[in-house]
Order: structure tokens, then sequence, then C-alpha cells
């Protein structure tokens, strides 16, 4: 059995208003893949995510992550194994400088200091952001911050990638940055997006998520040129296949 | 806002300074906060008319700070810009001590003139020295030096959050505040219950930023025992730093160099 | 209200410390039995909160002059004291090591006047039971007034204690009480209002959080903060006593005061002893004391020339490494 898959079982969630956020969702991630999520607001794909890394527990339903289910006793070896990044940088570098945030995780997970120095600077190198080592968050521009808290995840060597809209307010370069960064991780990787251009780039696989079920899952270069398909759960098509069709 | 982009403007100018690289700056945290510490109690040790003798110790900050690389000029906008209680208060000595102590060339000096450009002179010292030791090491080392010197991890931890939050939360306030001026139109946009909404609004997204951070945290293994971060150990040439500084400080406390040099001078003159 | 290194006597600051560092250490283990860690990034986000609240300013009605809040009433009601005042440490804190707001010898004493008072006596003992369940919005208000007051009026009043301890300032009891006292009064009516209305508006929003009881659930025995008040009840009454037996009305010292009819004065019992041996001068020669003057004005020049030189040379060294990357 693999540390590095994921396992949804008719999982269902309910806020405590009643609205029902997910309704029966079955997914298997299996090791390696990148999959990208996407589906319009409130598809419940934020709920989802936060099903993986035992933020939620489920309500009814299983999420097992690399044979572990998700309770309570399980959950700090749950976070040490799936890293997730934030939609916003801005809460999850919560340190006064870039290196001490990338520093929490190692320390909280017990490594050593002489260690975490070492694996921090290398976690930094690795998405270009040695620089930013003393530097205060708040004076990083938005690229830089979503490099930072990316180095802040990846240090602690999880198996499993979470990443909620990665790039959404970045200027083009730092997206393509960013983009090329995400390319070379090897981790599985699950990936919420509004950006189905970057998903076509990233992922084999996309799954759409509809009013808190899953409305399709399969190959993105599939999904992603079917029109019908992205219109009727509050999509469109991407940037560059509508540009393609145009062109004809 | 001007009181709040000062500030922002005044926080970041002292996180970027203390990032440079002096001797200084390398000093241990932990020696330069008992230094200063000893210099302030050494300076408010005097009687409340001590002016001369107090003068020697700017040789503590300004010494420091030169050899720091610091901008006297934003230095002392800070010391000036904050309208101080010790000023408001001191301004009355000289209303209620009027008995005189001396004069300087026939001009009739009371004990109140002292006192207060004593307070004057202290509030100077002081602060400055205060400055000095943020400009120098930073929030954040002064943060986790703290842990090691057995300051409860609550308090540690709780204060590098605020530190890290303070900027955002003022610039979300400064944004609130230029949007409540734009639609105002020259009116009295400073009731209290515009105040209030603003502040509640503001609450609101604290307390839900406060949520997500927390959601952060736990993501990468938050525990009650909060986690230490690594303190250099003390130097040897910061050790005999200190022994120097604090035996400066006894010396000048106790001996009245001004009172040498001063008549040293006045024998010189004849 | 910042009481500043300037005003302050080592021995007043350091006792002040003292408790502060006790009342810290206290709290700090009160906090730990808390197993939610929650309340870490919520302290925090508060704190800065209160730091970027402080810095809008609002008009008070009827005197001209602006205010802002001091927040921690707003904090107690949130956190629950003991919190509160760890919040309360670190705002402070920060106020005196980035803006000269107070001064690090006195920021025991801040910690003590501006979060000793609100969190530990005026919150538990005033807002709660006044309060009660936070349903009705004039009860909310009324409580957060009252606390209010006593909290800013209490500080004021220990830092004219603490001044007149320390013996630098000149000012005299009865004049300094009569400036200290009823502005703090108003500051605390105004910053109960805004505090309530906050707080109410807060809750009406997000119901979920609590005005009746806080969002950090601590421990408090009543019987405790009783025997506290009355320990500050006996102290503070001993210490008017005193007063009230060696002068007159503040109010004719007031006036005498700027009349000039005042004279230092010698000898008295008991407090003002203590304040008069703290005068001593070093000297009562004039000419010692003018070569003094001269001799320091001297040292000073030679200091900031001193100063100057290690200047250059700094910022020669600092350019030739290169200066700071990326900025």
């Amino acid at each position: 059995m693999s540390h590095h898959d994921i396992v949804l079982t008719d999982l269902c969630y309910e806020y405590p208003d009643g609205t029902i956020a997910l309704r029966d969702v079955s997914i298997r991630i299996y090791p390696g893949e990148s999959v990208a999520l996407i589906g319009a607001n409130g598809a419940g794909k934020s709920t989802l995510l936060r099903h993986l890394n035992g933020t939620v527990i489920p309500m009814s339903g299983t999420v097992v992550i690399g044979g572990l289910p998700v309770v309570k006793k399980n959950l700090n070896e749950i976070r040490r194994r799936v890293g997730m990044v934030f939609s916003n940088p801005d809460d999850q570098l919560f340190m006064p400088t870039v290196a001490q945030d990338v520093s929490f995780g190692p320390i909280n997970l017990g490594w050593s200091l002489e260690d975490v120095s070492g694996k921090v600077t290398a976690a930094l190198e690795s998405v270009g952001a040695a620089y930013l080592a003393d530097r205060h968050p708040f004076r990083l521009s938005s690229g830089e911050k979503r490099r930072a808290a990316l180095a802040a995840v990846i240090v602690m060597e999880p198996d499993i990638l979470i990443l909620d809209e990665p790039v959404s307010s970045l200027d083009p370069r730092s997206r393509r940055l960013l983009i090329e960064l995400l390319k070379g991780l090897d981790q599985t990787m699950l990936i919420a997006t509004h950006d189905l251009d970057m998903a076509l780039n990233l992922c084999q696989r996309t799954i759409i998520l509809s009013t808190g079920r899953v409305a399709a899952d399969g190959p993105t270069h599939e999904l992603l040129e079917d029109r019908d398909l992205l219109e009727s759960n509050g999509l469109e098509l991407p940037l560059s296949i509508h540009e393609c069709r145009s062109r004809r | 806002m001007p009181g709040i982009e000062d500030k922002l403007y005044s926080l970041s100018r002292f996180e970027r300074l203390s990032l440079e690289d002096t001797p200084i700056h390398r000093i241990d945290p932990r020696v330069k906060i008992v230094l200063t510490l000893a210099f302030i109690i050494t300076v408010t040790s005097y009687d409340k008319y001590a002016v001369a003798p107090l003068l020697p110790f700017a040789a503590f900050p300004v010494l420091f700070a030169a050899a720091a690389n610091l901008p006297g000029t934003f230095l002392i906008r800070r010391l000036l810009i904050v309208s101080p209680f010790a000023v408001a208060v001191g301004i009355f000595n000289p209303l209620f001590d009027r008995e005189i102590l001396f004069s300087i060339g026939g001009l009739p000096i009371s004990g109140g003139w002292a006192s207060f450009v004593s307070i004057l002179i202290r509030y100077s010292l002081c602060m400055s020295a205060a400055l000095v030791l943020t400009a120098t090491t930073g929030f954040y080392r002064i943060c986790t030096s703290l842990q090691s010197m057995r300051i409860p991890p609550v308090l540690t931890m709780q204060l590098l959050l605020l530190y890290r939050y303070i900027f955002l939360l003022s610039d979300e306030a400064l944004r609130l505040s230029r949007a409540r001026t734009l639609r105002s139109f020259g009116a009295k946009a400073q009731g209290i219950k515009s105040t209030g909404l603003l502040l509640a609004s503001l609450l609101l997204r604290t307390l839900q930023r406060a949520r997500c951070i927390h959601e952060a945290m736990s993501a990468r293994g938050l525990q009650l025992t909060l986690p230490q971060f690594e303190n250099p150990v003390i130097k040897k040439s910061d050790l005999i730093l200190a022994v120097f500084i604090l035996t400066a400080l006894a010396l000048l406390r106790f001996f009245d160099l001004t009172g040498v040099v001063g008549g040293l001078i006045s024998g010189a003159l004849g | 209200m910042h009481m500043s290194d300037a005003l302050l006597s080592p021995v007043v600051g350091g006792v002040l410390w003292g408790i502060c560092a006790t009342v810290i250490a206290v709290s700090a283990e009160k906090l730990k039995k808390d197993s939610d860690t929650a309340k870490i990034p919520l302290m925090g986000a508060l704190g800065a909160f209160v730091f970027a609240a402080q810095m809008i300013n609002f008009s008070i009605p009827g005197t001209g002059s602006s205010g802002h809040l001091g927040g921690a009433m707003l904090l107690s009601i949130l956190l629950g004291p003991y919190a509160a005042f760890l919040v309360m440490v670190s705002i402070l804190a920060v106020q005196a090591l980035f803006f000269a707001d107070g001064g690090i010898l006195a920021l025991g004493a801040n910690i003590f006047n501006m979060g000793f008072y609100a969190c530990f006596l005026a919150y538990p003992l005033l807002y709660r039971p006044i309060a009660g369940d936070g349903t009705r919005r004039g009860r909310v208000f009324t409580a957060a007034v009252t606390a209010s007051i006593a909290g800013m009026t209490a500080g004021a009043f220990s830092v004219v204690i603490q001044t007149m301890l320390s013996g630098i300032s000149s000012l005299p009891f009865g004049p300094f009480a009569a400036m200290m006292l009823p502005i703090h009064f108003a500051i605390g009516i105004v910053e109960g209002i805004v505090t309530g209305f906050v707080v109410l508006t807060v809750h009406s929003i997000d119901p979920g959080i609590s005005i009746s009881r806080p969002l950090v659930f601590s421990v408090k025995r009543r019987k405790k903060a009783l025997v506290l008040i009355f320990a500050a009840a006996v102290l503070i009454g001993g210490l008017f006593s005193r007063f009230a037996s060696n002068y007159p009305d503040g109010l004719e010292w007031a006036v005498a005061g700027v009349s000039g009819g005042v004279e230092t004065e010698s000898g008295e019992s008991g407090f003002f002893a203590a304040s008069s041996l703290l005068q001593e001068r070093d000297t009562d020669n004039p000419e010692t004391t003018v070569s003094g003057l001269i001799g320091g004005i001297i040292t000073l020049i030679a200091i900031f020339l001193m100063g100057f030189f290690l200047k250059k040379r700094a910022g020669k060294a600092s350019a030739s490494r290169g200066g700071h990357a990326g900025n």
C-alpha cells in the first residue's frame, strides 16, 4: 500500500447552517498523479481539500490517506504526509521572517536544529527564494509570498501536496515561474484552481466538482475541450482552447 | 491618515535597519537587552536635579548608533514625534519648584528648571537607548532571545505573530480609513459611530484571519508545547564588551567626570 | 497615559516590573491549562488588531480633542483576563521598543497601569456582572462604560502615585491628580462606548462571538479577585489618607501653586519624607554646579564628534560589503 494515494469514499459534509457542501464524493488519486480540481465558486472545492489534512473530519463517508484513515488519532501523521498550500499566502506565512516560517514545520516535527537549518536553506533554494530568508512577509510581492509558502510546505517532505488556488492574482511571469516549479515536483498533487490553462499545462487528470458532487473525472485534455460539460458546471473553455478554436 | 502611514513607515524602516550587518548588530541580543536595561537604570538613578552628570551618558547611545550606521535624523525624529507624557508633566517643575539652585553668569536658575532639563535629558537618553536596541537587533531576534531567557513561550510566540500581523492589519486599517474618508465628502468622518463600525469590520476580518492562521499552523504541526527557536551562543567578545560597558556605567555614575573636565577648563582659562 | 522612564526612579520601576513579571508568569501558567491551541494565533491577531485600531482616532464630543481605543477591555471581553493581559504586554512592548512610547524601565509600570486594572479587576468585577449574558444592549454598554472608567481612572491614579514616589517630577499630588483623573474619566466613557459598540456589532454579525463568555475560557476565582481588590483599596486608601492629612484640598493646592505661593516641602510624615530624601542634591555649591555644566557640555560635544567619525567609518564598511541585498 502506498503512502502516496488518496481514497475518498462516499464523502458527505454539511455546514452548520444546513447547506450541503459535499455529497457522496468518491475519488481515488494514485501515487504520483497530478490532478486538477475545478468547479464554480461554492462547488465545495475548499471543503473537500480541508478534509484531506484533517482540518475537517468527515461527517459521513471515509477519507484514507496512504492507508491511514483520517481520524483524530492519526492527525499528526497525516499532517506529516500531506502538505497543504493555502489560497491566501498571508494566512500561511505567519512568522516574522520567511526562514523562521519555513522552519516552523520541521521544528514541530522534532528535527534537530542543525538539520532544520540545512533543510530550510535547501527548500528555499528549490523555489528560488533563498534571498528572501530574512525578509518580513509583509514586504514580499505576491509571487514571492507564494513561493515562500510553497517552500514552507515542501520542507516537511510531504508525500502528497494539496494546493488551493496556487496562482491566483499573480502576474504572468510569477505565474509561469510557479507553474514551472510545480512541474518539477514529483509528489502526488491535487490542485484546486480556476486557472484552467494551468490545469491543462500541469495536470494529466481533472475532476469537476459541482454543487458538492463529482460531475466529471477524466483526462484533462478531454474534459477541458468539452464546452457543454464545462458550461453546464458553471465553467468555460480554457483560453488556450478558445483561441485555437476561434482561429479555425 | 498621516498617523498610520507614519507608524507603518517607521516600523518597516526599523525592520530594514535591523537587517544591516555591523559589529553592533552581531552582538548577542540578550547581552544588548541587559546592557540597555543597565544603562536606563543607571541614568534614572540620579537625583532630580542632575543635569551635567547625565550628559556623558550620551556616549552610549550616540556611539553605538554611529558604530551601527544608524541614521541620526530618523532616530531624532522618532524621539521628537511622540508627545511624551514626560515633557507634559516635567514642564510643571519650573512652576512648582522655584527655589534658586545656582546662577549661570548672573542668570538665576531655579531647581524647577534644572529638574525639567534633567527630565528632558533622561527622556532622550532612555528612549534613544531603546531605539538603538530595536534598530540593531530587530523585534524577531528580541523575541527569540526572550524565549531563551525563560519568558513563557505563549507570550513570545504570540509576540512573534503580533509583529508579523501588525503591518498587515495596520495596512488594512489604513485602507478602510481611506475608504471612509473618500465617502465622507468633508463631513465629520471621525464620529464615534462610524469609527466603531470601521473597527467592528476590521475586528471581524481579524477573527476570520486568526482562524485561517490557526488552520495553517495546525497543518504544520502546532502543538501545545510551542516550538523553541535556536539561539546563537554568546560570544566571548560580547561578554568582554558587557563587562567593559557595565564598568564604564558604574565609573560614570560614581565619579563626576563632568566636574573634572569643567574644573580643568575653568582652571586653564584662569 | 504612558508612564515614561524620564519620570521614574529605578526602585519604583523595578518594583512594578517585579509585580508584572509575577502576573505574567501566573497568566501564562493559567493559559497552559487551556488545551485549545487556537488561542495563540487569536491572541497574536487581536494584538495586531488593537495596535492597528489604536491608530484610528475619533473625536471626543464636547472636548474638541481626539482619542483612540485603549483595547484592554475589548481584549478581556474576547479573550478573558489572562490572555488579554498577555496581549496588552505585547502591545505595550512594541510601543516601547519602536515608538519610544514609555520606555523599557517604565514598561512594567505601563503594563500594570494599562493592563492589570482593566483585565483583572474592572473586567471580572464590573463588566461581567453588569453585562450578564450579553443579550441586552443597554446592559452591555453600561457594563463596558463602567468597567472602562474604573480601569482608566485606576490606571491614571497609579501613574500619579508612581510619579510621586519616584520624586523626579515636582508636580504635587493635588494638581497632578486634578489633571489626570478627569481626563481619563472622560476617555474611559468614550472607550467604554466604543468597546460596547464594537462588541455588540460583531456579535450581531457573528453570534458565535460571545460577549458574556470569552472566546478563550479561563478559570477565574471570585474570591481571589475580591482579596486583590481589597488589597488595592487598602493600599490606595492608605496613601490617600496620608495626603489628606498633610495637604489642604487639591483645588487649593492648584490655586496656591499657580499664584506662586508655594514653597518646597520640608520633612512631612510618611510618603513625603521618602520623596524628600530622593530629592537630595549632589552639592550645594553653585560654582561646582556651573563648572559641572561646562564640563558636561564639552563632554557632549566630544561624544558627538566621536560619533560622527564612527558613523562615517561604519558607513564606508557597509558600502564596501555591498550594502544590504535585495531591497
